[in-house]
């Protein structure tokens, strides 16, 4: 049976209540997912930690979007839609991640090129607020400008502003034709080059292409950009100490090769920004991000114990009075997101 | 009044505000229907209409900034040398401002593929209620902390007022195909619009217009559309050539499959331009039935189309009222669109009766009250149709949080305790 508009799903209504009953009288709440992403942000605060529960809520793929609890992990939405013949790209590189905390860390996915910024997916969203209080943001259908856009908040918010219990995402066909290509030249060559390829991704020694559609278009795609070399989806960089970094697309080449010549593990998403980078040590993460503040661009710790995001948070006085007016005791969550003057650089 | 020319005046004519304690409404073109940059009291109007330059194209990352007078389609004729064009394509394109799409949120055919205004805008240089400018968003993929340009965008200029936009451009695409589905049963066409999504197909427009309407367009404009049909689809698909030939050949299956009469795919650009020209002048067109008419906006979950559409013709002949439907179909955004002669005693209470009934019947089916009109005045006090008090209430200290003293639009987008008397229902002299 469907989800009444402006409650939480009857199969998850005790287990929100249950939740909401333990933020409002916890002093510190820690939401938690699958600690796939633990380490995005600042620390990790000591607290009362509470789990979103989880389930695909409500699916009719004639509307193309889904509703899930926000524990329901990557790899289970995954497969509900794939045997739909459709697809919600969420692409955390851990299909143990669950929605919520893919939503709350901000995590696009390699794709984002093709199908857009996470931000664009989240249709509706309620949380649980400090106070104890379930609330919605936004609407189950795929326009809506009924009232300000609280769903697209929540999109990196890292838990700050409240518990993300129940999302409706917005989903599409699933590519009948979906490969990987090699090839030997940097990203703004491919880019310029393809039509709208679902993911250009570059490293020190080439570029990996995705190429999503029809069959024939995907070969003739593949025969003009001469990417006759079959690939595998590239490995992501791995290491104690890694960071996600937003520059301008036009600089992702150059960075990777600036990063690669530090001796980093990178690989950097073309047309899109994002480049992802792995160090053995706390220094060589904190020379990344000296890399990336002279692009200007910034970098986000996603493991290891450099300093969450090194630069003070733009316009932070409004958003620190976006915190007061949804959290006024500070109990979500703290210290996940800079909302007081932070040193620049440095390892916390 | 005033007329800013810079992010300077504007932040100028906000802090004399401010200083003074006078709330501030800004104002593009005035083309919005829900009344979101009608003044209310006292207010001191900035309209942007001389801020309309395009400032910076960058054909590699495909950014646009512009200034917030910039009509929606000036933007895409400026940057159509370069294969790119801007995506939302609001009815009114013509008239519009980006300012104003950003205020609304604005959609347009085009957006079923590709998203509304919001998914198009990366950062907003925004004069907030105390004057002073803040960027937010920006051209990198991401920005750290909340993200305060995903609030700004749909804020109906109660948050503070864009200044300069960045906006993403899109390649054009290599290969378009139009097609003009034509029905015997409305019933019919709705069921198309389904069989077409069912099909694994996001067409790159979906439009859906009724008997009359599709009467009205021809007699106006003679795009070709059938005079004796129940209703058309004009359908657009995009990409690469043997992707949108098998998506082309597969919605002429479920079309006819559904009952088409006909199915005709435009041969050249002369006539899909042609084709564009019929639904984009709808508007136009019905002036030639009744000298009045009132807009409805709302949307409902794709499935529930048909029953929603068959329950809006009954709200009209309830009310002995004429109905027309011209609407982004693909997307569940419904346009009831009802005409009339203001002359007529008592007419106005019917409209009124019909349109509220209209909301009720959308919100039952699981829709919301607007897909890119905005709340605005129009359907402030509806709110509480699809929000709790609580949420309500999430949105008012999210509101507080950007404008402390209340002075960036008041009384737009959330309803006072009260209904208020001197609110009227529908702005007049708007444009659609």
């Amino acid at each position: 049976m469907g989800v009444s508009a402006g409650t939480v799903a009857p199969a998850v209504a005790d287990a929100v209540a249950a939740l909401a009953a333990t933020v409002a009288t916890a002093p510190t709440v820690v939401p938690v997912g699958s600690r796939t992403h633990w380490e995005v942000g600042g620390p990790a605060p000591a607290g009362v930690e509470v789990r979103a529960p989880s389930g695909v809520l409500e699916y009719d793929p004639a509307e193309l979007t889904v509703t899930v609890a926000a524990g329901t992990t990557v790899g289970e939405l995954d497969a509900v839609l794939g045997a739909a013949g459709q697809q919600c790209p969420l692409d955390s590189h851990d299909p143990a991640a669950t929605v919520g905390g893919v939503l709350a860390t901000g995590l696009s996915g390699p794709r984002r090129l093709r199908y857009g910024p996470l931000r664009n997916r989240l249709l509706e969203v309620h949380l649980v607020l400090a106070d104890g209080r379930t609330v919605k943001g936004g609407g189950r259908t795929v326009k809506n400008v009924s009232g300000y856009d609280v769903a697209r908040l929540m999109v990196g918010s890292l838990g700050t502003l409240g518990v993300l219990v129940q999302v409706t995402l917005r989903c599409e066909p699933r590519p009948a034709a979906s490969e990987w290509r090699r090839l030997g030249v940097p990203a703004a060559e491919v880019l310029r080059r393809a039509f709208r390829p679902a993911a250009v991704l570059t490293d020190p020694t080439g570029t990996t292409v995705l190429l999503e559609g029809f069959a024939e278009d995907v070969a003739a795609e593949r025969d003009r950009l001469g990417a006759s070399t079959v690939a595998t989806a590239p490995a992501w960089p791995t290491g104690p100490h890694r960071g996600r970094i937003s520059v301008r697309p036009a600089h992702v080449d150059r960075l990777v090769a600036d990063l690669a010549g530090l001796g980093l593990a990178v690989l950097g998403e073309g047309g899109v920004g994002t480049v992802h980078v792995a160090a053995p040590t706390a220094d060589g993460l904190d020379a990344a991000r000296t890399v990336a503040h002279a692009a200007g661009g910034w970098l986000l710790r996603e493991a290891g114990p450099l300093d969450g995001f090194g630069i003070d948070l733009p316009n932070r006085a409004l958003m620190a009075r976006i915190k007061d007016a949804l959290d006024p005791t500070g109990k979500c969550n703290p210290g996940r997101l800079p909302l007081a003057p932070v040193a620049v650089g440095g390892v916390a | 009044m005033c007329f800013p020319r810079s992010t300077e005046e504007v932040a100028a004519a906000v802090r004399v505000a401010a200083d003074h304690g006078v709330p501030f409404v800004a104002r593009g073109s005035g083309t919005g229907l829900a009344g979101g940059a009608t003044p209310l009291d006292d207010a001191v109007v900035v309209v942007t209409t001389q801020m309309n330059r395009v400032l910076e194209v960058d054909p590699v990352e495909r950014i646009a900034w512009v200034e917030p007078g910039v009509l929606n389609l000036d933007l895409s004729r400026a940057v159509q040398h370069l294969g790119l064009h801007y995506a939302p394509d609001p009815s009114s394109q013509q008239a519009c401002t980006i300012g104003g799409n950003v205020g609304t949120n604005a959609g347009g055919p085009h957006c079923l593929a590709s998203g509304v205004t919001s998914a198009h805008v990366l950062a907003v240089d925004a004069v907030l209620a105390d004057g002073e400018v803040a960027r937010l968003g920006g051209t990198g993929p991401d920005v750290p902390g909340y993200d305060l340009r995903g609030c700004f965008v749909g804020s109906e200029g109660t948050m503070g007022i864009a200044a300069r936009i960045a906006v993403r451009l899109l390649p054009d695409p290599p290969v378009v195909r139009t097609l003009l589905c034509d029905f015997g049963a409305l019933d019919d066409a709705a069921a198309t619009v389904s069989g077409i999504i069912a099909a694994g197909i996001v067409p790159a427009a979906l439009e859906m217009m009724d008997a009359e309407i599709t009467r009205a367009v021809e007699d106006f404009v003679g795009a070709g559309y059938p005079r004796d049909a129940a209703a058309v689809l004009l359908v657009e698909v995009d990409g690469l050539p043997d992707g949108v030939a098998a998506q082309v050949a597969a919605i002429d299956a479920v079309a006819r499959s559904h009952g088409a009469r006909s199915v005709r795919v435009a041969a050249d650009e002369a006539e899909r331009a042609l084709l564009w020209k019929g639904r984009k002048s709808a508007f136009g067109a019905i002036a030639r039935i009744a000298p009045d008419y009132y807009l409805h906006d709302a949307v409902v979950p794709r499935t529930k189309l048909v029953d929603v559409l068959r329950r809006v013709y009954e709200i009209a002949a309830e009310q002995r009222l004429t109905m027309m439907n011209v609407f982004h179909a693909g997307d569940g955004n419904l346009h009831p669109l009802i005409v009339f002669d203001a002359r007529e005693p008592g007419v106005w209470s019917r409209v009124h009766d019909a349109g509220d009934e209209i909301l009720r019947t959308c919100v039952a089916a699981g829709g919301v009250l607007s897909g890119e009109h905005g709340i605005g005045m129009e359907k402030r006090d509806a709110m509480p149709m699809i929000f709790t008090p609580d949420d309500l209430d999430l949105q008012a200290r999210l509101r507080d949080a950007f404008d402390p003293q209340g002075l960036a639009n008041p009384d737009k987008v959330l309803p006072r305790g009260s209904r208020c008397g001197e609110v009227r229902r529908a702005p007049e002299g708007t444009w659609v």
